[in-house]
């Protein structure tokens, strides 16, 4: 059984190393800039799924807000970019921080909450997040920062000319989250979350600390998903608060981890790289008309594997991996 | 006319005893009328621990469903609105038996299922009302209540919120009625305490359930009849007042029906105080600032059980 464990997370980390290989030799394939950008999206939101799923999906507190740790590293790093002229290296890490302090902060009040209400308060938090930065003069209010041209280079994080850099640092981001998650699955806090998730009153009775459990997981998804905010900020090169603290963020990070599998170390990935395309792809054929036929495909397909796979499409592979075992 | 002599922090506008009291009284009107659009979702979550995040939606349906019959039978949504709340209840139902009772099923995620599917249905439902209604505002434009006001004692109150608020106080009344003194209120309750073991006494769980729904979406259908008179009508007009339904539900406590009656004046008027002292496109803040403050201090809200 043990030896089984470990065998099972040696092979998920080879299958991960071949996965970003292959998906690292992508471009030489993909000439096409409209398919750049739906992989660097991918990989965005797989990242960033990854990121929920820590909180939301192994520790089992439902957050539908995260798009406020989202705009809050979109905002960090370029507040301090555009005013300041930090570089957005730092902007990210800074947001990253803020988000982490701001996840926790709001935890000491919304851990007391359970099930509906804690996710309502979540909606809620993001809600007002999203009002203050309309109504922030400084911030640029409604009308948002587009941040100024300084030229390609790395180290200012910006390219015009080509997708290629944000493409590799969008894969970057997405194998950091994951080998995150990989390597939290197995650990102290891994244990504990779950723990947490299944039955917190059991959990505390036999020495798990329920409340910094739930705490450290909401740092550290709050600081990669304000890390992928930087990086949408900067890819974007233009940002307001609908457009980088809207609702709909916390609904596409959530999506690709419900759909794959929540709570599960592939289920992001898997979730997003079939959810992303689908998106991009309804809303350029079908939905260039403005008729709500994207809507009506997206909404089905939502219901459909909510009910149809309630564990997410992951545990097709593990439902056939179970035949196989016991054969 | 007497000035308080309160200068809010905006400076331009003076508060008097007047316009505070003109503003709490259609803050309270509104409140009402918010506690009407939230007692579905109360009573839904009540009955089955299930949060419907398609509510919004159900408004938008019922609002379109007013505005059509205006348009085409020029029947007047005064009119109209039992209609609508009649056609909405078999809506309710029908959803329910189509769709949230297989997400009750579920048996690993159930809490993820519901809300993904019912949050899956409310998309739908918008991309359908793209598509039908097109995302073009609409408006009632000539009611027998729209655009009226009335002055008692010296306040002015829009005629539409008035009605609206005295319908949604006969519906309250009308539900505790219902629960309380009638079989099927009884059943309903029975089945919201142990639906495992209502089957043993011959009570269809399924059939309450549906009618759970049906009787939640015929409210939010009341209340959305009544609010075209005087809201534009599109296919995303549910997802604001989606958010104050749910924090009114959350302030109230989830599943209980007076609690919904409550949190609604209350919401009302918050965002009424609110409104006076900052500017527009912040008086939700308020609402939420509100709620915040009450779930923390009691994390089920104020009539939720503990």
């Amino acid at each position: 059984m043990d030896k089984n464990y470990t065998a099972r997370r040696r092979r998920d980390l080879i299958i991960a190393a071949v996965l970003a290989a292959l998906a690292a030799l992508a471009p030489l394939f993909v000439k096409n800039v409209y398919i750049q950008n739906i992989l660097v999206l991918t990989l965005m939101y797989a990242a960033l799924s990854q990121s929920w799923n820590i909180l939301s999906g192994y520790c089992g507190q439902i957050s539908l807000g995260h798009a406020l740790y989202f705009g809050i590293g979109a905002y960090t790093t370029e507040l301090l970019f555009t005013k300041f002229g930090v570089l957005p290296w730092f902007g990210m890490l800074a947001g990253g921080a803020i988000a982490a302090l701001i996840a926790m902060g709001l935890g000491y009040p919304f851990f007391r909450l359970r099930g509906h209400y804690f996710v309502i308060a979540t909606i809620v938090i993001a809600e007002i997040g999203l009002l203050l930065f309309q109504n922030w003069e400084w911030a640029g209010a409604a009308m948002g920062i587009t941040i100024p041209v300084r030229g390609d280079s790395w180290l200012k994080f910006q390219f015009m000319r080509s997708k290629l850099p944000y493409f590799y640092f969008a894969l970057a981001l997405c194998c950091l989250a994951w080998f995150v998650t990989w390597w939290l699955e197995d650990s102290k806090w891994g244990f504990w979350w779950r723990a947490v998730k299944d039955n917190p009153d059991a959990a505390e009775s036999l020495g798990v600390v329920v409340f910094n459990s739930k705490m450290g997981a909401a740092a550290v998804s709050a600081f990669l998903v304000a890390v992928g905010g930087a990086f949408y900020a900067q890819f974007l090169a233009y940002i307001d608060p609908e457009s980088v603290m809207g609702f709909q963020f916390s609904l596409l990070m959530a999506l690709p981890a419900v759909l794959g599998g929540i709570g599960t170390l592939w289920g992001p990935v898997l979730g997003a790289a079939i959810l992303i395309p689908m998106t991009e792809l309804t809303r350029s054929y079908i939905g260039g008309s403005g008729r709500g036929v994207d809507l009506i495909v997206y909404g089905g397909l939502i219901v459909a594997i909510s009910l149809a796979l309630p564990q997410g499409l992951v545990s097709l592979f593990s439902r056939s991996k179970a035949k196989g075992a016991t054969r | 006319m007497t000035p308080l002599g309160v200068r809010t922090f905006l400076g331009d506008k003076l508060l008097t005893v007047e316009t505070v009291v003109q503003s709490l009284a259609s803050g309270l009107l509104m409140g009402l009328l918010y506690g009407l659009i939230a007692v579905g979702l109360a009573l839904i979550f009540g009955l089955m621990d299930v949060t419907n995040f398609a509510h919004g939606e159900f408004l938008m349906i019922a609002m379109y469903a007013s505005f059509f019959l205006f348009t085409f039978f020029a029947i007047d949504p005064l009119l109209s609105a039992p209609l609508v709340a009649a056609a909405m209840f078999v809506f309710g139902a029908v959803v329910y038996l189509l769709v949230v009772r297989f997400a009750m099923r579920a048996k690993a995620n159930a809490g993820m299922v519901q809300i993904f599917t019912t949050f899956g249905l409310a998309i739908v439902m918008r991309g359908l009302a793209q598509l039908f209604f097109t995302p073009d505002y609409r408006s009632i434009p000539q009611s027998w209540l729209g655009g009226k006001t009335i002055s008692i004692a010296g306040i002015f109150l829009p005629e539409p919120q008035l009605v609206g608020a005295l319908v949604s106080i006969a519906a309250f009344a009308g539900l505790y009625f219902f629960i309380h003194r009638t079989d099927f209120g009884r059943a309903l309750e029975a089945t919201r305490e142990d639906p495992g073991a209502v089957a043993l006494v011959g009570i269809d769980k399924n059939l309450v359930f549906a009618f759970g729904w049906g009787l939640g979406a015929a409210l939010v259908g009341l209340a959305g009849a009544i609010m075209a008179v005087f809201f534009y009508i599109y296919p995303d007009v549910g997802a604001s007042f989606a958010l104050i339904a749910y924090v009114t539900v959350a302030l109230g406590g989830f599943g209980s029906v007076f609690g919904a009656f409550a949190g609604g004046i209350i919401v009302g008027l918050v965002e009424a105080v609110t409104a006076l002292m900052l500017p527009p496109s912040l008086k939700s803040v308020g609402i939420y600032a509100v709620y915040l403050l009450v779930v923390f201090i009691r994390p089920r809200g104020l009539f939720g059980s503990m």
